[in-house]
């Protein structure tokens, strides 16, 4: 297994009063596996990648990359991140964004300068070297941002919605991106979104998570054939009664959480303020 | 918890400057201890002189500021409104607004010698530029379509003046007012400073003159706290005229 | 056909002004109103050949000097204090003190260290310009992006890239902001200081016309004051822009949208 999480747990520490947005949390992603996480909105997606991310420290609980735990970022694992206009560098060009993390490798300038070229054209993003990234539309950023964890050859990439913020035409083109990035980079994702489509759609695995303080509800897995497209698949029947389980599942934990359910739209509202 | 930190830090400062002659790195003559300062403060505070010379700083900035603020709207909004005035004017302005208010003081002097029209002419030059900016900067923020809208049901010029333009740009006659606010007070006391007008800042060249650096120090320490006092004065007033205005917007950087 | 438009409206009115004033002193026989042609025809005698050397340029040196001297010392505090939530808190109001200071007042306290020579000048100057910068940089530091932050660290870029490539770059337009306040603060303090202790200098040199009552040379000497702050505001924002192209780009961006 070659990320491991192992009952993550996550307080957070507000002025007067604390917050649990992970309760519980156990699952594991095999080398290679394509993974989705799923949950309500605010059922602490964020938090978990963050902790997986080694961005915040977990209150209990560990995170084991390759079975080392994971106290920092660790090497060979890159994040994109759901807000493309603020995890651009807007003063540097989009090839200088794909290669400042290539430079802190220290790599040598003319490889660094052909992984920078191949990156973007596996992004279809050949010939906006010398743009800056906010002259781009949403969709291109988002590319650009994946271009960059792609030159960067992670073990693992971690997304955390990505596609949340592009309109949904460029989203099934992005998400057929990373199909297509999967398979040729032999790469390990762990792709949280609240989309339940596109959780099926990209996942041979989806983690569906119950509402906040979050533990694992379900972890389904998604045996639909591994040469998918947004035409066939979304509208074969296996597709529909998958979507249709997950999506009865995630209602069900909206229903457990509402007798509190104003405080937990609350907590997480204060554990995003937190987080800040 | 902030608060406390930063009175921490204030009596950082006051332990600081009390030690420092001690410790000899600086002779007690050029930076007297902290409690040296503050009897020189006290007798400061019980000398009438000292009073007349605040408020004498105070009557030279807050008319030169009035002056200031009133030319500054007034031009701000014919410039603004009367078609094809900005353009012509716009460069006129980028000249004279760099020119240093101090290279003013010589023609002050030859004109007005010692009196408080030579700290106003600093002054008022000095800070209306200020406001001018910001009230233009406002003049161009109104809404084409409010101002149509207002014209259609045939509103006449100062009716829109006074319900489209006005509100419009308040936020940015604020701004500039607390911007000519701090501006306002260097160059009052720097006049005074220099050319002798009366004013704490002709105080403190009396002070260093007569070599009492206790009192000098004190004196310092008291423009400070002026410039701390009119910041934070010109904050409120902006918030509690503003609190009807429910965007929050931006300062504009000039 | 606009760009000619342009150049006619920038130009109009500076030309009226100035052929108004040009008119209005022809035959001026006030004394404190010298006739513009004859401020303009002495201007060259009076400032250019020994008085370039001696007055203009120490003046202009002085300037660069504490500028400078405040731009570094403003930055590097400004990373270090903007960097730390607890040191920002502590020292927060001590700067604002500070900087609420009529940075003039400076002049007879830094003469007590650095008696009347250069060394007092230059330390005036960056004593009075190092406030705005500072606090500018403070406030540049802190509101660096979260997301941005955040990417840095995944990809674990610390140390002194971080500094250049996120904190430096990402308070630029701050430190831009707080330089351009600066650099008339300096203007000021330049002069100020030279008019108060000084045997030259350009302060020191307009004082001198005045007392000896020779006007226009006094008047050709606050022309160039004039001009000087004009030429330096105007090279700043050519720096400012060309630096800053990017976020300039992207505040359009912004605002469209």
């Amino acid at each position: 297994m070659l990320l491991e999480v192992r009952g993550l747990r996550k307080v957070y520490q507000g002025k007067e009063r604390q917050v649990e947005a992970i309760r519980d949390l156990t699952f594991g992603v095999d080398a290679g596996d394509l993974v989705c996480l799923v949950g309500p909105s605010g059922c602490g997606k964020t938090t978990l990648l963050k902790c997986v991310a080694g961005l915040l420290n977990p209150t209990s609980g560990d995170v084991l990359l390759d079975g080392r735990r994971v106290s920092g970022p660790p090497p060979g694992m890159a994040v994109v991140f759901q807000e493309y206009g603020r995890s651009l560098f807007p003063w540097m060009s989009v090839r200088d964004n794909v290669e400042l993390p290539l430079r802190q490798k220290k790599l040598p300038r003319a490889r660094r300068r052909s992984m920078v070229d191949d990156a973007l054209s596996s992004v279809g993003l050949g010939d906006t070297h010398d743009a800056y990234p906010w002259q781009l539309s949403g969709g291109m950023q988002q590319r650009v941002a994946i271009a960059r964890a792609v030159a960067y050859q992670p073990n693992v990439l971690l997304m955390d919605e990505p596609f949340a913020a592009v309109d949904a035409q460029t989203r099934a083109d992005l998400e057929d991106l990373i199909r297509d990035l999967w398979h040729k980079l032999g790469v390990t994702i762990l792709f949280v979104t609240h989309d339940i489509d596109e959780a099926v759609y990209l996942g041979q695995r989806v983690i569906v998570l119950s509402s906040s303080p979050t533990v694992v509800r379900e972890d389904v897995d998604i045996d639909l054939p591994d040469a998918r497209d947004q035409l066939h698949t979304r509208a074969g029947n296996r597709f529909t009664e998958l979507r249709t389980h997950i999506y009865a599942q995630i209602q069900a934990a909206k229903r457990e959480s509402t007798p509190g359910s104003t405080d937990a739209a609350r907590d997480t509202h204060l554990a995003k303020q937190v987080l800040q | 918890m902030k608060a406390l930190l930063g009175l921490l830090g204030l009596a950082g400062l006051l332990a600081l400057v009390e030690a420092l002659p001690y410790t000899g790195l600086v002779s007690a003559d050029f930076l007297p201890p902290t409690h040296r300062i503050a009897s020189a403060l006290a007798g400061e505070v019980g000398d009438s002189g000292f009073w007349h010379a605040l408020w004498d700083t105070f009557v030279a900035w807050a008319i030169g500021l009035a002056i200031a603020v009133g030319a500054g709207i007034v031009a701000g909004i014919v410039i603004g409104t009367v078609p094809g005035l900005r353009a012509i004017t716009a460069s006129t302005i980028e000249f004279l607004r760099p020119i240093p208010s101090v290279a003013l003081i010589p023609l002050a002097v030859l004109m007005y010698g010692t009196e408080i029209q030579s700290t106003l002419m600093l002054v008022v030059y000095a800070s209306f530029w200020q406001v001018l900016i910001q009230v233009l900067y406002g003049v161009q923020d109104v809404d084409p379509v409010a101002d149509e809208t207002a014209r259609s049901y045939g509103l006449g010029l100062w009716a829109r003046i006074r319900y489209v333009l006005w509100p419009t740009a308040l936020p940015y006659v604020m701004t500039g007012v607390r911007l000519a606010a701090a501006v306002a007070l260097v160059l009052a006391i720097t006049a005074e400073l220099v050319i002798g007008a009366p004013g704490l800042g002709s105080r403190i060249a009396v002070a260093q003159a007569s070599n009492a650096v206790p009192d000098m120090y004190a004196l310092v320490a008291v423009t400070g706290l002026l410039g701390v006092a009119i910041n934070l004065g010109a904050r409120r007033v902006e918030r509690r005229l503003l609190r009807w205005h429910q965007s929050v917007r931006g300062e504009v950087v000039v | 056909m606009r760009i000619v438009l342009r150049i006619v409206l920038a130009v109009a009115l500076p030309a009226v002004l100035f052929t108004v004033w040009w008119l209005a002193t022809a035959g001026s026989t006030n004394f404190y109103l010298p006739p513009l042609r004859e401020i303009l025809r002495i201007f060259p005698d009076v400032w250019t050949g020994e008085r370039l050397r001696t007055d203009v340029l120490p003046s202009l040196l002085r300037l660069a000097g504490g500028y400078t001297l405040a731009v570094v010392a403003g930055i590097a505090l400004g990373v270090l204090v903007g960097g730390n939530r607890t040191v920002r808190a502590v020292l927060e109001p001590v700067l604002e003190f500070f900087r609420a200071i009529p940075p003039p007042v400076l002049v007879p306290v830094i003469m007590l260290f650095a008696g009347i020579g250069d060394t007092m000048k230059v330390v005036v100057i960056a004593a009075g310009c190092v406030w705005p910068i500072l606090l500018n940089t403070v406030e540049g530091v802190r509101a660096v992006d979260s997301v941005l932050a955040d990417t840095c660290r995944s990809y674990r870029i610390t140390g002194p890239a971080r500094l250049r490539h996120l904190v430096l770059r990402g308070a630029s337009p701050q430190i831009a902001a707080g330089m351009r306040q600066a650099l008339s603060i300096g203007i000021i303090l330049m002069v100020i200081s030279e008019m108060f202790a000084a045997s030259n200098g350009l302060g020191f040199a307009i004082v001198q016309f005045q007392r000896g009552f020779a006007i226009p040379d006094m008047w050709s000497g606050i022309l160039l004051l004039g001009l000087i702050g004009l030429v330096l505001s105007l090279l700043f924002r050519l720096v400012e822009s060309r630096a800053l192209a990017w976020y300039h780009g992207l505040r359009r961006v912004q605002r469209g949208s």
